[in-house]
């Protein structure tokens, strides 16, 4: 019985680490790619991205994945962080763009989460639910809406057209008030028999005790902003305005190597979030499992 | 006094017992929280989406007259229209699934209490944080007509597979799908698994009952209200998975890859305000449906198994 055990726990360690290493492979060949020069790039990939010919000749015919470049070349992070300020430039305006988003995002979800979890009223239980059919929404119904009320405030081609209907986005407030919902009764309560205000329940025991939340639904909120294509491409025509990410999914046959390197640059802040604050990214998920309170 | 009242009740059933005043006072109070959200939501996501149903109706925006149901009838007879919904359908059917079955085998693996366990939860979260145009070039690398996918198979006899320009390109898109969303569907269930009651499942397990039974009758019965939200989530990602697909093969793919998320990029750039309100207002009702058969199924198993 102890040995058939150990031998089903053996099974499934391979079987994860199998599949550890499939999910780990793209980020781990767009990293090791990053430091490939552009002619090692194009003597592996040429026939790849050769879509658009342009009389090069390129030495293999085949496709060739490789792991560990030949040479270790700096070339593509040269050019990316010294040579062209575009890049620099653009990873500026994902910051920009990204940073306000997360920033009213989670604010003014805080705010709406406080209200949701105290008094509940029938209209508050409807808004709720309508709040969570619109954070489910796909995208391509929101963005028609989207694109008319900007045309209509005349934000169109701003980076407030990003930032506001970012700024807004339910998602948050839907994610802290199941964590609010959690605050013990009691201990608002007892501050309002204190004689506290709704403002100092809110700023003295809800924000400190959903701390960790605030935390994980900032990383939440930031990863997924930061990655965004759709919006900007449609919002913000305007190219040098367009975050980094637009720019990076329309990088073309040319410039293979240096979209390694520019992906990898751009992982960097959502890598390092990552790993500092795993804990807090599971923690999120977890909350996110149910669509009720 | 009333606030030691209110204590000793409970909230629920206090509050009716509020004076007017007072109740009038916290509504308020409470609604003043809720305004900077309210406003906000009301002027990008409420106030538009009327917009888009009044358009939805009427015969242009010049004209404006009122043409009820007109623009829908065309949009069901539009050709891409219907192309489109019917490859989202089936892209759906496919890759939701297959994404539910597998997060939730891959949650159940690392329960299993093997060696390197947050390692690997760590692994299988990671594709969250790659920027997805990187992740395209990776894919094109190895989904190439001669690319590495077809060299591995070579080594088999297999013949070469022009995957992005036949009816495997479905695949090619299941796969990153999957790839990208895994990770985050079976933290859900981990968190899941981690609360089903210990002692319940040492009792089966004194009892003598298999591996097998303990799945399907104790665990998958706590699992189901996880189980139907994945299956909602999934389902919305699976409508995102518009930028992985233009990214791999731009705004006119090969036909089987051709989803509504095209078909409203496309209608988008030409601006026919009509078809495309008429678009979204289909699509909003198919997922208001879909939202409400969530919460009135998640309502029915929520309650098997809360004590």
């Amino acid at each position: 019985m102890r040995k058939k055990r150990t031998f089903g726990r053996a099974a499934m360690f391979v079987l994860s680490a199998v599949f550890a290493i499939l999910f780990l492979l793209p980020t781990v060949l767009t990293i090791t790619n990053s430091f490939m020069s552009q002619s090692e790039i194009n003597a592996n990939y040429g026939s790849v991205f050769s879509g658009v010919s342009d009389g090069k000749t390129y030495i293999a015919e085949d496709v060739n994945l490789k792991f560990i470049p030949d040479t270790v070349s700096f070339s593509q992070y040269i050019t990316v962080l010294f040579k062209s300020p575009d890049y620099l430039l653009k990873f500026w305006n994902s910051v920009i763009l990204v940073v306000p988003i997360v920033l009213l995002q989670v604010g003014i979800a805080a705010l709406a989460a406080y209200s949701f979890t105290r008094y509940k009223t029938k209209f508050k239980s409807f808004l709720f639910f309508f709040y969570v059919i619109l954070m489910l929404m796909p995208y391509q119904v929101t963005l028609v809406p989207n694109y008319l009320v900007s045309d209509w405030l005349g934000i169109l081609n701003t980076s407030w057209a990003v930032i506001l209907p970012g700024a807004f986005a339910p998602f948050s407030v839907f994610l802290l008030t199941k964590f609010m919902r959690r605050i013990p009764t009691a201990l608002i309560e007892a501050a309002k028999l204190d004689g506290a205000g709704e403002w100092t329940i809110f700023r003295r025991i809800c924000l400190p005790q959903c701390r960790s939340a605030l935390y994980s639904i900032a990383i939440l909120v930031f990863i997924d902003y930061w990655n965004m294509v759709e919006q900007p491409l449609i919002l913000l025509q305007d190219s040098t305005k367009q975050p980094l990410s637009v720019y990076l999914s329309t990088i073309n046959s040319g410039e293979v190597g240096i979209a390694f390197a520019v992906a990898v640059i751009y992982m960097i802040p959502s890598l390092l979030l990552f790993l500092h604050g795993e804990e807090y990214l599971v923690e999120g998920i977890t909350y996110s499992g149910s669509v009720k309170g | 006094m009333k606030a030691i009242l209110r204590k000793k009740e409970g909230n629920k059933t206090a509050a009716p017992r509020l004076s007017g005043r007072r109740r009038w006072r916290e509504f308020l109070g409470s609604s003043a929280f809720l305004g900077p959200s309210l406003i906000g939501v009301g002027v990008f996501f409420i106030i538009p989406f009327f917009i888009v149903v009044y358009y939805s109706l009427i015969n242009n925006p010049v004209q404006k007259e009122f043409v009820f149901l007109d623009n829908f009838k065309k949009l069901f007879d539009n050709y891409s229209f219907k192309v489109a919904a019917t490859n989202t359908l089936r892209f759906s059917g496919v890759a939701v699934p297959a994404a539910v079955i597998l997060s939730l085998l891959l949650a159940l693996m690392l329960e299993c209490r093997i060696p390197l366990k947050s390692q690997f939860r760590t692994f299988f979260l990671s594709p969250m944080m790659v920027p997805i145009a990187s992740v395209v070039l990776i894919w094109q690398v190895l989904f190439h007509y001669n690319g590495t996918v077809n060299q591995i198979m070579a080594l088999f006899g297999v013949d070469k597979i022009d995957w992005l320009r036949s009816e495997h390109c479905m695949l090619v898109v299941t796969l990153l799908f999957l790839w990208k969303n895994l990770g985050y569907n079976m933290i859900l269930f981990m968190a899941n698994l981690a609360n089903i009651p210990k002692e319940l499942l040492e009792v089966a397990e004194v009892e003598g009952a298999g591996k097998l039974y303990t799945f399907f009758r104790i665990k998958l019965r706590y699992l189901s209200p996880t189980i139907l939200f994945v299956t909602i989530l999934s389902l919305i990602n699976s409508f995102k998975v518009f930028r992985e697909v233009y990214l791999l093969t731009g705004d006119y793919p090969y036909e089987g890859l051709y989803m509504l998320q095209h078909f409203m990029a496309n209608t988008f750039r030409s601006l026919d305000y009509q078809k495309l309100a008429s678009a979204a207002v289909v699509m909003a009702i198919v997922m208001v449906f879909i939202i409400a058969l969530l919460f009135i199924v998640e309502d029915r198993f929520g309650k098997d198994v809360e004590q």
